[in-house]
């Protein structure tokens, strides 16, 4: 019996359906927003997160992944009783939460540090500041990445 | 290994100073494989301290999701002329360091 064009179609788009749903269940390991929460609360502790007084500056959409430009400043005084003790980055579906910590102290005159990050994929990345009274405060960014880091096979 | 230090040569007193580096190293993952299938060790960089005058005024936890070659850039108040030393510390027992000099008027 000739197979018909609709059949063949129907047959093909079937094999293709499920082909792509193991391809994006074996998608390698990644930090959940539940790993995310965790890294934060081992820095913060018990203690509140507020939002606001941090900027986060970073490309909403990303070509690569590999090399994302990323700026954190956070509006204070920078005196010896108010002051900025540290910056934290996070990720949320890198396969690691972190990104990096940074500590700042009064002679720093700017709460202000740049990096380059890689991004392995389209998610949200998280900056807390601690202050020197130990309040900490947060702001998010959505970034969108259409070439990943991290995952590649490498040659 | 190569690092690139940017440091303004000259600042008045009590100016706030942008400090850039940059130092040359692969930043491997730890989460990438070969082609057959081996998981390519992770050799990164972990940690950045900067110190003006023998006091720390900086000081960087690194991660792998920090890019190749990392570059840091913050600031400082501009106190005492003399002398900024650089060090980064990684993997596999990696460490380099450099300097730049200031003078502070």
């Amino acid at each position: 019996m000739p197979t018909t064009r609709r059949q063949f179609l129907s047959l093909a788009g079937g094999v293709t359906a499920a082909g792509t749903i193991p391809v994006v269940t074996l998608r390698p390991l990644q930090a959940t927003p539940a790993m995310l929460n965790h890294a934060i609360r081992n820095i913060v502790g018990e203690a509140p997160i507020r939002t606001g007084r941090v900027k986060l500056d970073i490309p909403p959409l990303v070509e690569n992944g590999n090399v994302v430009p990323m700026t954190v400043s956070v509006t204070s005084p920078m005196t010896a009783d108010d002051h900025v003790k540290s910056i934290h980055v996070f990720n949320e579906k890198n396969p690691q939460p972190n990104i990096g910590n940074f500590y700042l102290g009064p002679s720093s005159g700017r709460a202000q540090v740049s990096t380059r990050i890689r991004l392995a994929d389209t998610q949200k990345v998280v900056a807390v500041a601690r202050l020197s009274d130990d309040t900490f405060w947060q702001v998010a960014a959505d970034v969108v990445v259409t070439l990943a880091a991290c995952t590649e096979e490498m040659n | 290994m190569a690092a690139l230090i940017n440091v303004p040569a000259k600042a008045r007193r009590g100016d706030v100073i942008e400090i850039r580096a940059l130092t040359s190293h692969i930043m491997e993952t730890g989460f990438r494989h070969t082609v057959d299938g081996k998981l390519v060790p992770r050799d990164i960089i972990t940690s950045f301290t900067c110190r003006y005058n023998g006091a720390e005024i900086f000081r960087a936890d690194l991660f792998p999701a920090i890019a190749a070659n990392p570059y840091l850039s913050f600031f400082t108040v501009a106190k005492d002329s003399g002398k900024l030393e650089f060090e980064w510390v990684g993997d596999n027992g990696y460490s380099s360091t450099a300097s730049a000099s200031i003078t502070v008027e």
